[in-house]
């Protein structure tokens, strides 16, 4: 679907003519991310970040690829096959450090693109099928990058395959057989290394076909906008190309500066040193912490330090941790406000900055040591964090006064917009 | 054939009662689904330990060069156990200990073998989420219980290896374990 000014995809060359007709490939480039795909022209550059996130996942699916060749996923060797990689392989040491910075790198704009979307109400209707679909990738994009990190065999991959898959462990009835399932043994051993090789190459492909449905969602109506006033006419929308082709490139560069001072300069800032000791199952690193991306989660993991009720801890903490992103999943019928962008909305906007604080004090404690006053923080942190989605939305959403919203796209940018004189106030 | 096409014609007709194509139609069906459920069963089991990680189920460890007081950490199932040799003073803060005070009530006595009560054998597993505890090597910290500690999340056990304090909702996992002699333990 698109709207009825969208420019029709008229192709002029004979063979793209015969190409429209036995396969309209290029018929449908045009119509998705060409001139024929019209966009609110007052998009800000937070909205930057979707093209930002294909881009990261083309960096890793890339570098991957290469790094399949030259890695070996056995127990024995694994270890000194990434070192190999660093050593000897030509360019391995850029094409190893590309890889696991643009891991950094793809969690550090999806945080960015998520919040965007929490913030501008991306989540609403008509687009909650964008939105949980953006879940889903999400929950895919963690798998992947927990099962990428045990890859290379040292410490941190052993002693962190062995905790989370040990989260499962914490399930009644089934979870030790669970566990050994999932790890073909009793602890993580060369069984384990195998599959999570072969399903970190799978995944991303996996996400792959999700995007393409993610963005097939977005495109049935339309990208939403800063001011969530939805498209009017065409004085609302410019072309997707050239306008956005050439802000998502002027993005792009700036990222990939980013991206290469963090690559060649500190490679190894969001890494850990235990991870360069190969795998040891009889001696545990004596502080283990995931990557920087799920230390929030790991708070929540960790605040719970008694029995709840009949639940034990552990597997309280396990749930907590799980729903913590779950509860995403409900967010669209949570947010009841008619109002989608939180630049309209001043209640919602003082919540939105209280939940990024209280994130980023989660990520905090997540990677400091299982001690006081951490635990203590961690625990009204996560509090907070669920009383946000399930109490304050709702509430907020149905006892707050919204600001006026402008009568368009247009009018918001322009400052008037001559169809407002003609329209019956709303 | 022509009495059967006959008495066939006016359910075929009208779409009432059980025709000889519905049941195919359901039996197809149905064998179909079986099949493609229970082809589940080798794609599903296959993530299962395999035979020769099964294999490597059960471990001797000769016992003899313990002294009271020392543990060793041994290798059962490419997982660390403790074999810890309790001296009398241990054993005795273990049984001072009321049972109804522990978050995962034993007695030492349940914890061992008769007549071995010294000889305390047990999973070097955190039962937190799996680190492996200090307290088994020489000089390790043993915790404020004298037993084993995680210094990952700061699980405390005592002279039994019993959770005392800390995150972990179980005591220690003592394996299926017995003494084929005076001096060697089969583990498993």
């Amino acid at each position: 679907m698109s709207f009825p000014w969208a420019h029709e995809y008229t192709p002029s060359h004979p063979f793209m003519k015969w190409m429209d007709e036995k396969l309209p490939l290029p018929r449908l480039v045009y119509n998705s991310v060409g001139s024929g795909y019209p966009v609110p022209r007052n998009l800000n550059y937070f909205w930057n970040f979707g093209f930002l996130a294909l881009a990261c996942l083309g960096i890793q699916i890339v570098t991957g690829v290469i790094l399949a060749m030259h890695y070996a996923a056995n127990a024995g060797v694994a270890f000194d096959s990434v070192e190999h990689i660093m050593r000897d392989v030509n360019w391995g040491w850029m094409l190893r450090y590309a890889h696991a910075n643009g891991a950094s790198a793809f969690f550090v704009v999806i945080y960015i693109h998520i919040f965007r979307g929490f913030f501008y109400g991306s989540y609403k209707a008509p687009r909650e099928m964008v939105w949980l679909l953006g879940v889903v990738i999400f929950l895919l994009m963690m798998a992947t990058a927990f099962m990428g990190y045990v890859l290379p065999w040292g410490q941190m991959s052993f002693w962190g395959a062995k905790v989370i898959t040990g989260l499962f462990s914490a399930i009644p009835l089934v979870g030790e057989p669970l566990q050994q399932w999932l790890l073909g043994g009793f602890a993580p051993d060369n069984a384990s290394l195998n599959r999570f090789f072969s399903l970190h190459y799978l995944l991303p492909f996996v996400i792959v076909g999700v995007v393409v449905l993610h963005i097939w969602a977005l495109h049935i109506p339309g990208s939403s906008n800063p001011t969530g006033v939805e498209v009017k006419s065409e004085s609302d929308t410019v072309p997707f190309y050239p306008y956005y082709i050439a802000k998502d490139g002027w993005a792009m560069g700036l990222f990939a500066f980013l991206y290469c001072a963090m690559l060649f300069f500190f490679p190894n800032a969001l890494g850990h040193p235990d991870n360069y000791v190969p795998a040891n199952p009889m001696s545990t690193p004596a502080h283990i912490v995931p990557e920087w991306y799920f230390w929030p989660f790991y708070a929540i993991l960790r605040a719970f330090t008694s029995d709840f009720f009949f639940i034990p801890a552990k597997l309280m903490g396990v749930l907590a941790m799980f729903s913590a992103i779950l509860v995403w999943f409900f967010l669209p019928w949570l947010d009841r406000s008619p109002v989608r962008s939180g630049s309209y909305r001043p209640a919602f906007k003082k919540f939105f900055i209280i939940l990024l604080i209280d994130v980023l004090i989660l990520g905090y404690c997540g990677g400091a040591p299982a001690a006081e006053p951490y635990v203590m923080i961690s625990q009204i942190a996560a509090i907070y964090y669920f009383a946000h989605f399930l109490i304050i939305l709702p509430i907020v959403s149905s006892i707050e006064r919204p600001d006026p919203l402008p009568f368009s796209i247009t009018e918001a940018v322009l400052g008037s917009d001559e169809q407002a004189a003609l329209a019956p106030a709303e | 054939m022509a009495e059967e096409a006959i008495t066939d014609a006016p359910e075929l007709a009208t779409g009432d009662g059980v025709r000889r194509r519905d049941f195919i139609n359901l039996a197809a069906v149905s064998a179909a689904g079986v099949a493609g459920v229970s082809l589940l069963v080798p794609l599903i089991s296959q993530m299962a330990p395999s035979a020769d990680v099964l294999a490597e189920s059960s471990t001797e460890v000769d016992i003899s060069a313990i002294q009271p007081g020392q543990a060793i950490k041994s290798i059962f199932r490419k997982q660390p156990v403790f074999i810890r040799n309790l001296t009398p003073k241990e054993i005795a803060e273990a049984n001072a200990v009321p049972i109804s005070s522990l978050r995962d009530p034993q007695t030492l006595a349940e914890r061992t073998k008769e007549g071995k009560e010294n000889w305390l054998i047990t999973m070097g597993v955190c039962t937190h989420l799996g680190c492996v505890p200090l307290g088994a090597g020489e000089g390790e910290i043993k915790g404020e219980f004298g037993g084993y500690f995680c210094p990952c999340h700061g699980s405390a056990y005592d002279t039994a290896a019993r959770i005392r304090k800390g995150p972990a909702p179980k005591n220690l996992e003592v394996p299926t374990y017995e003494f084929t002699s005076d001096t060697v333990v089969k583990i498993g």
